[in-house]
């Protein structure tokens, strides 16, 4: 996996610096409510720190992390996610995506459920970014054939 | 004909900009923008969904449908790379 052509210094970092990128944009996803922030850019920051390893590295550092099957349903996963809130308010009796509905399923009164299905739906949102970004830099850095040369 | 094209293009142009003369000044808080929607959402924001950043709010709560939109606009664009960009070994 590692190529001795390559620099330890740069590889040696991005290892380092990915887990705290990730956590970075799950942070910025979860405190979209309060801060400047939500499932766009949480959900870039994330894709981020995979194209950093494949930078780093090559294809295969983030093929073995998160294979394309599992990226490909994440993309789906996350346009599910949002849709599937809407549908439920829908389910529970009131208009597509009225999050307020969601406190007869929540331990929450009525105005903190909208937050809740805001929360929802920013995690639904991130994780079809995330996954869409990732996978257009794959196709794109190597013409498709994903194989391990990795950025051209 | 493309002396023609041109006089079109200017004529446009210059109809495009005549009527922007019109248009209320940037951050007019007088402007049609700034007077219908934008206070009842400022105003209403934290107690209607306990959200203190209102553009979270307008984003995902109360324009919730247009951002769904845009979700969608992304995993389109994310899919269609894959079928074109994608090549498997047997092909």
């Amino acid at each position: 996996m590692t190529r001795k052509l390559e620099n330890i210094v740069i590889q040696t970092v991005s290892r380092l610096l990915a887990p705290f990128l990730q956590i970075y944009a799950l942070y910025v996803i979860a405190h979209g409510h309060y801060s400047p922030g939500g499932g766009f850019q949480g959900g870039c920051i994330l894709a981020a720190s995979f194209i950093l390893l494949v930078i780093a590295y090559d294809i295969n550092a983030v093929k073995s992390r998160m294979s394309e099957k599992i990226n490909t349903l994440y993309t789906g996963a996350g346009v599910f996610i949002y849709a599937g809130i809407g549908l439920l308010c829908l389910l529970l009796g009131a208009n597509y995506l009225d999050y307020g509905i969601l406190h007869k399923i929540l331990p929450v009164g009525p105005v903190k459920a909208r937050a809740m299905g805001t929360l929802g739906v920013e995690i639904g949102v991130g994780l079809a970014v995330m996954a869409v970004m990732v996978s257009i830099f794959l196709n794109i850095a190597s013409g498709g054939r994903h194989e391990e040369g990795a950025v051209e | 004909m493309k002396i023609f094209a041109l006089i079109a293009v200017i004529l446009t142009g210059a109809a495009l900009i005549y009527s922007t003369f019109d248009m209320p000044d940037w951050g007019d808080p007088a402007s049609p923008a700034n007077t219908h929607v934008s206070p009842r959402y400022i105003e209403k924001t934290i107690e209607e969904t306990a959200t203190p950043n209102a553009v979270t709010s307008l984003l995902a709560d109360y324009r919730g449908f247009d951002t769904l939109g845009e979700t969608t606009v992304i995993f389109t664009a994310g899919i269609v790379c894959i079928m074109l960009l994608r090549r498997y070994e047997n092909d």
